[in-house]
């Protein structure tokens, strides 16, 4: 099966500022490949500073590449200009951590779900607002939060309107930045549920970039783990968790505390 | 085992703009020991965050402690002055908040802010404030003191900003110090630092600390008794390992499975729907009459709807309050 | 930091040169001249006229005028004064200093007024203390600064206890020491309140507004947390977090101490600057009028130099922002 997506030695290098020689450049990613094939999820790991949300940005677009290549949909990203990459970005969306940061605090949130068909194509505003109502329902939001606002609504409510607002441009894959992070325990568990079914109804691929290995064992397919703008260590996610190799993999999961005297908790029936 | 921090029936209730009241903690009851680390779990509106700025008495202009007391080393702390407060605070009792790169001050050096803490309970000199300082930076920092001493909170990282608020709140050396979802901001790993310092604190300096957090993957190895916090109430305190592998009341059980578990020997049940809690929080603006979580508790019986559950012992420092359990 | 300071001193010489060039274009350029003036004077002789234009040498081109003029800048030597017929500089600089007198003592009241009510005020921000004040400062600001001075002026007529405009007495130089500064005391009195009281308002609600915003941040709480006092929070921790805005505001202030005090001066008969430049414009004096401009702009660009270091100076993050970290 052919990928998705096909990322070919990726670097992203970050200037130096100022004239000469006063703060250096330095690379976020260092040469980085991997591949998704559709239908699966590709969870990032890596602590911050590991270059994991640069290479988010530059797979979404928001950033130039420096070099190397980004296969999608048969051609290379890094190469299109922005007038070309427009009539790409449908179809990868980017979902960010802190929805409260990344929601239009005066616009409704059927305004903030219907924004990427604003720009993208030409619709009229029934129609628009008949998609918004739409794609709301599919991450499980009645049609009454058309008219509500980003404030009236709770972490993880807020967090499905920015999974909605990516979704309604029927995108092939879903970058989703630490998007479980800022939230509570249980609420983690419901959007995880949804990021599942969305999956499984829609065929989407996931790169699920995070930090929290755990959350990461069970969503994701296979895992690359990242450290200083290097993947260290990637494969099955299976492989990953019970044979770890480096240390830098290790150390995440002694910190999620997956070590055999974690939690053993009520099994699920 | 000698409590020194006692809270009793805690009630606080904040008033809103309309009008409205909004109860955040409703009759909340624990005790900590000299020397305990007592993790508190709660999601967000569980009242959690509203516990540990009552404890040093640091709520907004518009909550109000509406009933019961906190007996901090045997002195209502309810009851206090405002000057017998001000001089609790940092020397008794005292608090490391959620976001360091916030909870300093931009333009003033670390080794001062902690010479700040230490003369606001003390008649030191400068000099001797300086000494004093250092040396308990030393206690929180490996490596190069003098450089952390003299740097801005800018130029550190999240997790030595997080050492240095944790030095001002050890710096008089209080018998409980109350940390609000302190590794919040923080990487995985460093996240395991600060929990491994809190543990050094205790055992080199008997410091007892109130650990307040919603991920109860840290608590498990951590924390000698978790108190878990739903809705202002406590559902359930006890050992660690009992909450954590055994947990008695309904909320409890549901919030741990909401962690996907990684068994060792196991496949991965990867991708399989994790068990969700039902409803939504409650709102806190009404004060139920039966059980609060009544509506969303799987084993929910006729009499949870009128009767309000009392804690109840089940042996070896363990209670719940649920009417599963009678009293 | 050297770096730093070479770099806002070039920038502030750059300024002034462009100032000069631009005041100079804009007086010359403006229509009629000193001697226009002079041609409708009977008295005065075609001839003389044509041997004083030679010796001003009104007629050559505007370049020349411009080079022998910047030159002679920086020789210290602003040029020289159709109407008095004496240098510029001199003249300048003895009502410079009378306008400093007022405006200096002005601008340091007014900030020991406005830090500490704005503290205050903000501690109680929304309450009724501060909404009378907040009030008290509106009616204030509304009150037109010709309508006060003027005001100021019939009440020292009328009662007699204050001098009525002018700077020194009549019998000035024969007074003693100690009664010379008296006497100029009292005649500043009403300026100096004229000028504060319109200056208060503003700085107030800016000290206010930066105070109540540093009162909201968390690392107060934090301290608070900690036991610190009430009042170390509020000088040492809350005033320094809102020194950053305040600081600017003082550059400014600074900038504008020659500058701010125009009609003040008029209305009370004020030795100052101010009278002086637009009696000079009225004349076409020109080299009065470019002296008077540069010295201004001189004065605004070291009040922004000066703020920059300052803030460079209580802020380590502009320090660290600078050096590139």
């Amino acid at each position: 099966m052919e990928p998705v997506i096909r990322v070919e030695n990726l670097v992203k290098r970050h200037a130096g500022r100022g004239f000469g020689r006063r703060a250096p450049g330095f690379t976020a990613v260092d040469s980085v490949s991997f591949s998704i094939l559709p239908g699966t999820t590709l969870a990032l790991v890596g602590e911050s500073g590991s270059g994991k949300s640069s290479l988010a940005l530059c797979l979404a677009c928001l950033e130039r590449v420096t070099a190397g290549q980004i296969w999608f949909e048969g051609r290379d990203l890094a190469a299109l200009e922005e007038k070309e990459l427009r009539a790409v970005r449908p179809k990868l969306q980017l979902v960010f951590q802190d929805p409260a940061n990344s929601l239009n605090p005066r616009w409704t949130v059927g305004k903030i779900v219907a924004e990427p068909l604003l720009v993208q194509a030409r619709i009229a505003k029934r129609e628009r607002d008949a998609r918004a109502a739409q794609v709301l329902e599919r991450v499980g939001l009645s049609a009454e939060y058309l008219e509500r606002r980003p404030q009236e609504l709770s972490g993880g409510q807020r967090q499905r309107v920015a999974i909605a607002r990516a979704l309604i441009l029927e995108p092939k894959l879903l970058i989703l930045d630490e998007v479980l992070s800022a939230l509570d325990c249980s609420i983690q568990a419901q959007i995880a549920n949804l990021l599942v079914e969305l999956q499984r109804t829609y065929g989407l691929a996931y790169l699920f970039v995070t930090h929290d290995l755990r959350m990461a064992a069970h969503l994701a397919d296979e895992i690359a783990v990242m450290s200083r703008g290097k993947i260290v260590e990637q494969g099955a996610a299976e492989k990953i968790l019970r044979h770890a190799r480096c240390e830098e993999t290790k150390s995440l999961l002694g910190a999620a505390s997956l070590a055999p005297e974690a939690i053993a908790a009520v099994r699920e029936r | 085992m000698n409590q020194i921090l006692e809270v009793r029936d805690l009630r606080v209730a904040y008033g809103g703009r309309d009008g409205g009241v909004w109860h955040a903690l409703n009759g909340v009851s624990f005790g900590v020991g000299a020397g305990e680390i007592l993790g508190v779990l709660g999601e967000s509106g569980s009242g959690k965050s509203t516990l540990a700025a009552t404890l040093l008495r640091l709520l907004p202009a518009n909550g109000r402690i509406a009933g019961g007391q906190i007996l901090l080393e045997a002195a209502d702390v309810v009851q206090m002055d405002a000057e017998r407060l001000r001089s609790v605070r940092g020397r008794r009792v005292s608090i490391v908040f959620q976001e360091p790169s916030l909870a300093l001050h931009p333009t003033i050096r670390i080794g001062e802010q902690v010479g700040e803490v230490l003369h606001a309970h003390g008649t030191l000199s400068k000099r001797e404030r300086g000494e004093r300082a250092r040396g308990i930076l030393a206690k929180v920092f490996s490596g190069d003191i003098e450089r952390i001493f003299s740097s801005y909170p800018h130029e550190l990282s999240g997790g030595q900003q997080q050492r240095a608020l944790i030095a001002q709140a050890i710096a008089c050396e209080p018998v409980v110090v109350v940390a609000d979802e302190p590794t919040a901001s923080l990487d995985p790993t460093t996240q395991r630092e600060i929990l491994t310092l809190f543990q050094t604190l205790r055992d080199q300096f008997g410091i007892a600390f109130i650990f307040i957090t919603h991920n109860p993957a840290l608590l498990a190895g951590f924390a000698d008794r978790v108190l878990v916090l739903y809705a202002g109430k406590v559902a359930e305190v006890g050992p660690t390992h009992a909450v954590l592998s055994s947990p008695q009341h309904p909320y409890t059980q549901a919030l741990l499975k909401c962690v996907p578990q990684v068994a060792a020997g196991e496949a991965l049940r990867h991708k399989a729907l994790l068990p969700v809690i039902g409803g939504s929080a409650p709102s806190l603006a009404i004060l139920s009459r039966g059980c609060v979580f009544e509506p969303r508790c799987e084993e929910r019986m006729e009499m949870c709807q009128t009767q309000e559950p009392a804690a109840a012992m089940l042996g070896n420092r363990h209670e719940v309050s649920c009417l599963k359990f009678p009293a | 930091m050297t770096r730093f300071l070479v770099r806002r001193l070039a920038h502030a010489a750059f300024l002034l040169l462009g100032v000069s060039l631009l005041a100079f274009l804009f007086s010359t350029l403006a229509p009629g001249n000193y001697f226009d003036e002079m041609r409708l004077n009977p008295q005065i002789s075609a001839e003389r006229l044509s041997a004083l234009r030679a010796e001003y040498q009104v007629d050559r081109p505007m370049v020349v005028r411009y080079a022998r003029w910047a030159s002679a800048l920086l020789h210290g030597d602003l040029g020289f004064s159709f109407a008095y017929n004496t240098p510029v500089a001199p003249l300048l600089w003895t009502r410079a200093r009378n306008t400093l007198l007022l405006t200096g003592t002005a601008t340091v009241l007014v900030w020991i007024l406005a830090l500490p009510l704005g503290v205050w005020s903000a501690e109680r921000l929304g309450r009724p203390a501060d909404v009378a004040l907040s009030w008290a400062t509106a009616v204030l600001l509304i009150i037109p600064d010709l309508t006060l001075a003027l005001g100021l002026l019939v009440l020292a007529v009328r009662s007699e206890w204050l001098p009525t405009g002018g700077m020194v007495s009549v019998g000035f130089d024969g007074f003693s020491a100690a009664h010379k500064i008296r006497d100029v005391a009292l005649h500043m009195v009403l300026p100096v309140t004229v000028l504060v009281a319109a200056a208060l308002p503003v700085l107030l609600r800016h000290v206010r507004a930066a105070v109540a915003e540093a009162l909201e941040v968390p690392f107060l709480r934090a301290a608070e947390g900690h036991g610190i006092s009430r009042r170390r929070l509020l000088y040492r921790y809350a005033l320094a977090a809102a020194a950053h805005p305040l600081i600017a505001l003082f550059g400014f202030s600074l900038g504008t101490l020659l500058s701010g005090s125009l009609l003040v001066e008029v209305v009370m008969s004020w030795p100052g600057l101010g009278p002086f430049l637009l009696e000079a414009i009225l004349a076409r004096d020109l080299y009065v009028v470019i002296g008077g401009v540069l010295l201004s702009t001189l004065f605004l660009v070291t009040g922004n130099f000066v703020a920059d270091l300052l803030l460079y100076w209580a802020d380590p993050r502009i320090r660290s922002e600078a050096a590139g970290r």
